[in-house]
């Protein structure tokens, strides 16, 4: 009887096994990303095309920008794709980076509550908006997690001269990913920096709507950056590099250039002309 | 209350509709999590037996030990994990981060402990009842202990059944060192919290309550198999 069970037992664990069928060997990188070109469902839309063409798997961690590129320091990716200027010059300088490429752009926008306590709604001016909500105290959701996102925020209240950590219970530093500032912020009404592609295809917005947007500032561009081989042997680099080639090659632009949601672009090329 | 509505109607459709893509995901899931239930129920098992039936310095403190880990907080097992794995780190070499095994490892060892104290208490006391009896028959502690284990199946069953429960739900360990990759390890719970991220509550409450689904089901299965046996 008890054998019969775990014969059972057996059967089943050997049926999943052959079920999962990425447990299969393939030649594959894996790919530190930044949440918004994954959770946006850019790279779903293009990979199965790169992967169709060259053979080539590529395994998506997605994850905040510090974090991705802390994720290749220690050489478990093979690839980055993120979008913060500043920590990707100190991730080159630190010699883990080479040959990095700006492969789309798009913008960030700020969002917050139709009622609009703060008084910023149509507003194009980054730094005037944050000084409105300053003075408004109207609650702030921040993502406080070192990601591009954050990176940005917190150099935007810089140039302000304002200092968050200075600020009242009004700012919400909730440490979380695009996603859930995005969720908090909308259960809160309160008002929030994100990039457009993930606003996008973001589903819970509730009352947040977009409040300010077409401040240079606000320009948000997404490199690619290869490992350096002298620091990082063990990764992937010629697949890597295949990947990086076709993401800036005229067919990977273009493939780039043609993901929509319901018919807004979500990310230029790198060509397209900036504002 | 149409949130929840919602999700009940978007996991009917997917169970009826058999989704592919949930099918690898429900896979990816119950493989990792059995296989972690199954190896930390026989390690759990035979140390609760050993714990019951012999008596040596630092017996104690190993009980102690085992109950005091049931509430081993999921996410620093998978950050100690992470740093064991990751590529300069001291098992770095094997190459195991972000692939379903690492999960299965993180899972593994949350649930032992679960698995132990359960275990070492419901053995202690069948110990305590046939223990002379086995020695006064001249069996060794050595020789009583699958005689133990054949006598406690059924609270054995409950310790296993409360391993998977562990294994099945967890999700803190396995998001770090599996790295949520699409159709490599991304199991039920990964993808709920994926899910979350993107604003999508209704999808992300659908495959909650799939999950919960299957839950009931094994439970049930392994409920109606014991209930059998003990009839038989």
């Amino acid at each position: 009887m008890k054998l019969k069970a775990f014969a059972v037992a057996a059967a089943l664990l050997a049926l999943l096994l052959a079920a999962a069928p990425s447990w299969a060997q393939q030649k594959f990188i894996v790919l530190a990303s930044t949440t918004s070109v994954d959770n946006s469902g850019l790279l779903s839309h293009i990979l199965p095309d790169f992967t169709k063409e060259t053979g080539i798997q590529v395994r998506v961690i997605a994850v905040g920008t510090g974090q991705a590129l802390d994720t290749a320091a220690r050489g478990d990716a093979d690839l980055v794709l993120v979008h913060d200027p500043d920590a990707e010059g100190k991730f080159i300088a630190a010699g883990h980076g080479v040959n990095r490429r700006e492969i789309a752009w798009n913008d960030f926008v700020i969002v917050g509550p139709k009622a609009d306590p703060a008084h910023v709604a149509g507003g194009h001016d980054a730094l005037a908006a944050f000084h409105a909500v300053w003075n408004a105290q109207a609650p702030f959701v921040s993502r406080g997690d070192k990601s591009g996102t954050d990176a940005l925020e917190k150099r935007l209240w810089k140039a302000a001269e304002l200092d968050p950590t200075k600020a009242g219970p009004w700012y919400k530093d909730i440490g979380g990913g695009m996603g859930a500032a995005l969720n908090a912020a909308s259960a809160m009404g309160a008002y929030t920096l994100t990039d457009r592609g993930t606003w996008l295809s973001f589903k819970n917005r509730g009352p947040l709507v977009i409040v300010v947007e077409g401040d240079r500032r606000l320009l948000n561009r997404y490199d690619v950056i290869e490992l350096n081989p002298e620091k990082h042997p063990t990764a992937k680099l010629g697949l890597a590099k295949k990947f990086a080639d076709w993401l800036a090659s005229p067919r990977g632009q273009a493939e780039i250039a043609g993901y929509t949601v319901a018919g807004e672009k979500l990310f230029h090329p790198e060509a397209d002309k900036k504002p | 209350m149409s949130d929840f509505a919602a999700a009940v109607r978007l996991a009917l459709d997917m169970i009826v509709d058999f989704d592919p893509a949930l099918l690898s995901i429900v896979a990816l899931s119950l493989s990792i999590s059995l296989t972690a239930a199954i190896v930390a129920g026989a390690a759990g098992c035979l140390a609760g037996a050993v714990l019951a039936v012999y008596r040596f310095p630092g017996r104690r403190l190993l009980i102690v030990v085992a109950n005091s880990l049931l509430g081993l907080p999921p996410v620093v097992v998978g950050l100690a994990a992470y740093l064991l794995l990751t590529r300069n780190g001291p098992l770095g070499s094997w190459g195991l981060l972000f692939t379903p095994t690492a999960m299965v490892i993180v899972q593994t060892v949350l649930a032992i402990p679960i698995v132990t104290a359960i275990s070492h208490r419901a053995l202690e006391e069948v110990w305590a009842r046939y223990g002379d009896e086995f020695r006064i028959a001249g069996a060794t502690r050595l020789r009583a202990i699958p005689q133990l284990l054949l006598i406690g199946k059924a609270q054995l069953l409950t310790a296993l059944l409360s391993g998977l429960g562990r294994t099945i739900s967890e999700v803190g360990g396995i998001i770090i060192v599996g790295g949520n990759i699409a159709g490599v390890t991304r199991t039920m719970t990964t993808s709920i919290v994926l899910e979350t991220s993107k604003g999508n509550l209704p999808l992300a409450l659908a495959l909650g309550i799939i999950l919960i689904t299957i839950s009931l089901v094994l439970n049930g299965a392994a409920f109606a198999l014991s209930e059998r046996k003990t009839r038989s």
